[in-house]
């Protein structure tokens, strides 16, 4: 099991903020990201061409090569915009 | 002397920049950016603002881009606040305080803080102005300040 988190605009336009997924054969980020594109609807808009997603693996910053292991955290967000 | 922090409670920038000036007589200057809530964005008039934050990486991140400024310059001390949470018009939302025995040093230093900050910490704003809420897009100009410490 993994466990994905949300956050910002996405949190809301998905109505979720986390979620657990079974691994299944999920090697890496981008993998994930596939699946969750393959619901439809809102998740192929947020996750289409045209939406910059940043991601983290345990907290820190990672791009959709980074590899992902059973108990990782994995976390979708929009560009960041503190300061 | 490092101290980052991430709070909803209001916090007083010259607190701050009076406990870190105070920590050592060999300081010979401190450099700070206060990053406060303005009441305009687009030419919209904004008139609250929430920060949502990612805890437990937001900590990490900072951390490392404070790590890193340590390494690229000889300082003797870092005060990173941030806020979170609701706040208004003339609010601060950010220091970054940096203290060195000479000025060169502080200034690069806290301008590259502030710099990344503004690129790899997970933080996002949402607006309250007359006609709702919205989330603030990032800004390209903060990339490119970004991208002038690299290489």
């Amino acid at each position: 099991m993994i466990q994905i988190r949300f956050f910002a605009r996405l949190r809301e336009m998905l109505e979720v903020e986390s979620e657990q997924m079974e691994l299944a054969g999920m090697a890496t980020i981008a993998d994930v990201v596939e699946q969750l594109q393959q619901r439809g609807g809102v998740w192929q808009q947020a996750f289409g061409g045209g939406n910059t997603v940043m991601m983290a693996l345990n907290q820190e910053m990672a791009s959709a090569e980074s590899a992902v292991a059973d108990g990782d955290e994995v976390a979708f967000f929009p560009p960041v915009t503190g300061g | 002397m490092n101290e980052i922090r991430v709070q909803s409670e209001p916090f007083d920038p010259n607190v701050e920049v009076d406990l870190l000036r105070n920590h050592s007589p060999s300081i010979g200057g401190v450099v700070s950016f206060i990053g406060q809530m303005r009441d305009f964005n687009d030419d919209d008039m904004v008139l609250a603002m929430t920060l949502e934050h990612y805890p437990g990486m937001t900590e990490k991140a900072l951390a490392a881009i404070v790590d890193e400024a340590n390494a690229r310059w000889e300082l003797m001390g870092v005060r990173v606040v941030h806020r979170v949470g609701r706040m208004l018009p003339k609010d601060p939302i950010v220091l970054v305080a940096v203290a060195s025995s000479h000025r060169g040093e502080a200034f690069q230093a806290c301008e590259f803080i502030i710099d990344y900050l503004k690129t790899r910490a997970p933080f996002w704003k949402r607006e309250e102005s007359v006609e709702g809420a919205r989330w603030v897009d990032a800004r390209e100009s903060d990339d490119h300040a970004e991208a002038r410490w690299k290489g």
